[in-house]
């Protein structure tokens, strides 16, 4: 058998891919001809080009992967001619292939409306790669840009102008409102608001007439006489699908585009296949990749001689997107009419946030909705509307979270029918997942490999975790966190098992508790615990090569394979001396510098046998390791406090440099931050860390459990008024309670979260001694306090330590050949990677 | 230092010498320096075994491998990154982690009065 396939996009691939698993192995021929100069693509995250992603890293899967599944890829050669007669198809570059099934995937180009002096220089489309290098090159030259399309093409565009550094970026929508056709007159207000917000400039219900400028575009005149001056010009309106080829070969198309085909996606002539954009099924074109997937499955299928014959039916379009990151979602039926239904609405207009579900007049049943802001609870509101799930007996409480009571909001993923669709990149039901779980695969790993659930968009992982936990307890399964393979208990068990037995390296442990050899997850679980309980030296017992790379060489490795170096500077507080130092040093090994977040100084672009000495030299200026590499104590932040400030109730740089000295080196199962305020201002932002101290008139309050980076939480009051000494006694009990008990790689905040009863559970232990374990925790802590030593002291001082820092074993002191750097702003940076 | 042998009529292995076994930490590895290739050379004390790959990861390009982090899976032994945490088979070098990566270079390895030879494959 021998199939041709005419273009080389995404669902061309993934039929490829279809096609070979339903197969024996090598017994079709398969060929493929592209007309793009590379490989197919991912077309869906093309605007991640722009935010560092290269034209590699898109790539569906890499060229040579064809060639080892024997199949024949011709790039930049279009088909030009289908000769249904005789079955063969003919290329631009002259080549002849025969065929028994021609599979046409063209996909699309970028509709341009007809309007005067489109041809200008400077007007571009976004569609492929090489609109895209276009667009890079011409954009440092451009002041202002602007889209024509307030669609969900033209918003991906708008992006990608702002990721190409073009501040000044207009959208302009035809329509009275943008996404006219996914969402809602409220939902659009909310999204344009939010949108505006991020810098777009957005103007609706304008008409474009003309591109302005001579050879080059200057600006738009729209039909309202008014004029927008811009060097850029982005028209995405539309797509429209590539049918050319198959109306020259006599196949039907529809009168405004698109290739004619029946439920098997056959063409009218029936040995010929149309799949993706460019087919159209009952008068519909499917625009999005899920559909296009859902068509090369059924093709394959047919193809294959499968004896289960799926058929096409049409596809949901419900979608979920982040645009220039907000989130925008719809799905069901979004437009359901005032009769025929009734609608909860839920609108914050202070956050962006824009909520509509259509429910049955009886309030039995969703029938679709529109999320603008937060889409957090798409995947699941998807599923209860597809499969006629019946709501709670407060609708509301499937937007809302059920609010009082403990009860979850609607049956959750567990209540729905086997065969809902959770994974809908790859359609995989949710009986396929469950009855995978019940076969063993009882990781989200392995459900990926087995079902392919999650492995394309990944926004079902958190069902299908759901999923798993849930069919294991179904099944009597007693569920662990495990650590992995290789140890079969949770953090919180080991760290007593290791506490017992009183173990001190890794080894000893894995001989004892696990079995294997370990491996990159438990083997820093392991090195974490015993430095959170003995706080050894890190580098001993052969515990180095169980440190994660950063803590094994006492520093951050970064791009290029070098590393940065951050001494110790509590509280942020340095004399001018000590800045002569790092000044020195950053000179004389030439490194790059930079004011950390944390109030210190971050030395980066040292060779790794470069450490040794440039510490040697740190730590005889009087400096020590800041651990900045480590899962540790990081930073105890300050303002300036009342020594300076005329508002300042306390001396908060002291107490800082108290609090950072007493828990330097302090290892954890996640890092930790810290930071004084001297008074309600607030100016060392002590609420956004693991533990937070603000002045009061009377002593301290002790804020715990918050943090910064991708999911910010406030910290919350733990204790008020506290004298200096309580408040240290608090914070010892609080972090060894933490340490004790905290899941690897979990911060305060998660930890807190988690932790049932919450902050007056934490309170009553710590405060009330609750469960009889402050003495204890007490002691620890001390007794940790009481063996601190600068890692970095130690090694300097150990010849055979220092030896570990070379970058070659057989050639001591050489440095990395390969290490690049470039110039910027008077300083060197990495070189940028591939 | 170097020895060859003839394992076909087309291929030779040449040995050379890399380094002693107490030059590389157990369960460890280190960067290997030959002309201007660099090879990471992993050793399992606790199964007595040598490997060696290439030093480069080449996701990004980094030579960074030998200060990777070794272990097993399903007992096959591997060294993870230490700049993304992809994962690799030290027994042929294919990428555990992510199917699309490419497959790193392998190199045998002996050990013989405690010293420690990385073979390289000549073409006759």
């Amino acid at each position: 058998m021998k199939i041709v396939i005419i273009g080389n996009g995404m669902v061309s691939y993934k039929f490829c891919e279809k096609i070979l698993s339903k197969l024996p192995a090598r017994s079709a021929e398969i060929v493929v001809f592209g007309e793009e100069p590379r490989p197919a693509y991912d077309r869906v995250h093309l605007s991640e080009f722009f935010a560092g992603k290269t034209a590699d890293d898109l790539l569906m899967a890499p060229a040579d992967w064809y060639a080892s599944n024997h199949i024949t890829l011709h790039l930049g050669d279009p088909v030009q001619q289908i000769d249904r007669t005789n079955k063969t198809v003919h290329s631009y570059k002259g080549i002849t292939e025969a065929y028994d099934y021609l599979v046409i995937a063209t996909g699309s180009s970028a509709f341009v409306p007809p309007i005067p002096g489109v041809d200008k220089k400077g007007v571009f489309i976004y569609r492929t790669i090489e609109d895209l290098e276009l667009m890079q090159d011409y954009a440092p030259k451009a002041k202002r840009g602007v889209v024509i399309g307030g669609g969900l093409l033209g918003l991906e565009a708008a992006k990608a102008l702002l990721d190409l550094g073009i501040s000044d970026t207009h959208v302009i929508e035809f329509a009275p409102r943008l996404m006219p056709r996914q969402i809602d007159e409220s939902g659009s207000r909310i999204l344009e608001q939010q949108l505006k917000q991020l810098g777009l400039q957005i103007h609706t219900n304008k008409n474009t007439s003309e591109v302005l400028g001579d050879d080059t575009m200057t600006g738009l005149r729209f039909a309202d006489e008014s004029i927008l001056e811009a060097d850029m010009l982005v028209i995405s309106a539309g797509i429209k699908p590539r049918d050319e080829l198959a109306k020259l070969s006599g196949l039907e198309t529809g009168h405004r585009g698109g290739i004619v085909v029946n439920e098997h996606l056959q063409t009218t002539d029936p040995e010929i296949y149309a799949i993706g954009e460019c087919a159209l099924y009952h008068g519909m074109i499917y625009g999005l990749v899920a559909p296009g997937y859902e068509m090369a499955e059924v093709v394959a299928t047919h193809i294959a001689g499968e004896a289960q014959q799926k058929t096409f039916t049409g596809f949901d379009m419900s979608t979920k997107l982040k645009l220039i990151g907000v989130d925008v979602a719809s799905f069901g039926d979004p437009f359901v009419s005032a009769e025929s239904s009734r609608s909860i609405v839920f609108e914050d207009t202070m956050k962006g946030v824009y909520k509509r579900i259509s429910i049955t007049n009886d309030g039995k049943y969703l029938l679709g909705g529109i999320l603008i802001g937060d889409a957090d609870a798409y995947n699941m509101l998807l599923q209860t509307a597809k499969n006629k799930v019946v709501l709670p007996p407060n609708p509301e409480d499937v937007l809302l979270g059920s609010r009082g009571g403990s009860q979850e909001a609607g049956p959750g993923v567990l209540g729905l029918p086997d065969d809902a669709i959770i994974c809908s990149c790859e359609s995989v039901s949710k009986g396929a997942i469950c009855t995978a779980v019940e076969a063993g695969n009882e990781t989200l790993d392995a459900i990926k490999k087995c079902t392919k659930a999650g492995t394309c968009c990944g926004g079902c992982t958190p069902m299908v975790k759901d999923l798993i936990t849930g069919t294991m307890k179904a099944q009597g399964k007693y569920i662990r966190n495990v650590i992995c393979e290789h140890f079969a208990y949770s953090r919180q068990e080991l760290y007593d098992l290791i506490r017992i037995k009183d173990v001190r390296s890794f080894d000893e442990a894995l001989d004892h508790y696990g079995h294997g050899d370990g491996c990159e997850v438990c083997k820093p679980v392991v090195a974490s615990i015993m430095a959170s309980l003995w706080n050894d030296m890190i580098l001993d017992k052969g515990n180095d090569v169980v440190q994660d790379s950063n803590d094994r060489f006492l520093a951050n490795i970064q791009k290029g394979g070098t590393y940065s170096v951050v001494p110790r500077i509590p509280g942020g507080e340095i004399t001018p001396a000590r800045l002569l130092v790092i000044a020195q040093v950053a000179l004389k090994y030439n490194l790059y510098t930079k004011i950390t977040g944390g109030q210190r100084i971050d030395l980066f672009g040292a060779h790794l046998s470069d450490l040794p000495d440039i510490w040697e030299e740190l730590i005889a200026a009087g400096f020590e390791s800041g651990h900045a590499y480590g899962k540790a104590l990081r930073t105890v932040k300050s303002c300036v406090g009342s020594t300076w400030c005329r508002f300042g109730l306390h001396d908060s740089v002291s107490f800082a440099i108290q609090i950072e000295e007493r828990y330097r080196g302090l290892r954890a199962p996640h890092k930790i931050k810290s930071a004084v305020s001297g008074c309600i201002r607030e100016c060392a932002e002590a609420q956004s860390k693991d533990f937070g101290i603000i002045a009061t008139e009377k002593g301290w309050n002790l804020y715990v459990g918050g943090n910064g980076g991708s999911k910010p939480q406030h910290a919350i009051l733990l204790a008020a008024d506290l004298d200096s000494e309580t408040c240290i006694r608090y914070i010892d009990r609080f972090l060894m309670f933490y340490i004790k008990t905290a899941d690897p790689l979990t911060r305060t905040a998660t930890w807190l979260n988690k932790l049932d009863g919450g902050i007056t559970y934490l309170r009553n232990v710590v405060i009330n001694d609750s469960l009889g374990i402050a003495e204890e925790l007490d002691r620890e802590m001390q007794a940790l306090v009481d063996k601190y030593k600068c890692e970095w002291k130690e090694v300097v001082e150990s010849p055979e330590l220092r030896k570990r820092f070379n970058h070659f074993v057989n050639a001591p002191g050489a440095k990395d050949p390969t290490v690049k750097f470039d110039n910027m702003r008077e300083q060197k940076k990495a070189a940028e990677w591939k | 230092m170097s020895t060859a042998i003839s394992t076909n009529t087309q291929t030779t292995v040449e040995w050379f010498y890399a380094c002693n076994v107490i030059d590389v930490p157990p369960n460890g590895g280190v960067c290997v320096k030959y002309d201007d290739v660099q090879i990471a050379l992993f050793r399992f004390a606790r199964r007595d075994a040598w490997y060696a790959t290439q030093n480069m990861c080449p996701h990004r390009q980094q030579m960074a491998l030998s200060r990777g982090m070794t272990g097993t899976h399903d007992g096959e032994p591997k060294v993870a990154c230490p700049f993304h945490k992809k994962t690799f088979s030290l027994e042929d070098g294919r990428c555990l982690s992510d199917e699309t990566e490419c497959s790193l270079t392998t190199y045998p390895v002996k050990v013989e009065n405690d010293k420690v030879y990385i073979g390289i494959m000549q073409e006759a």
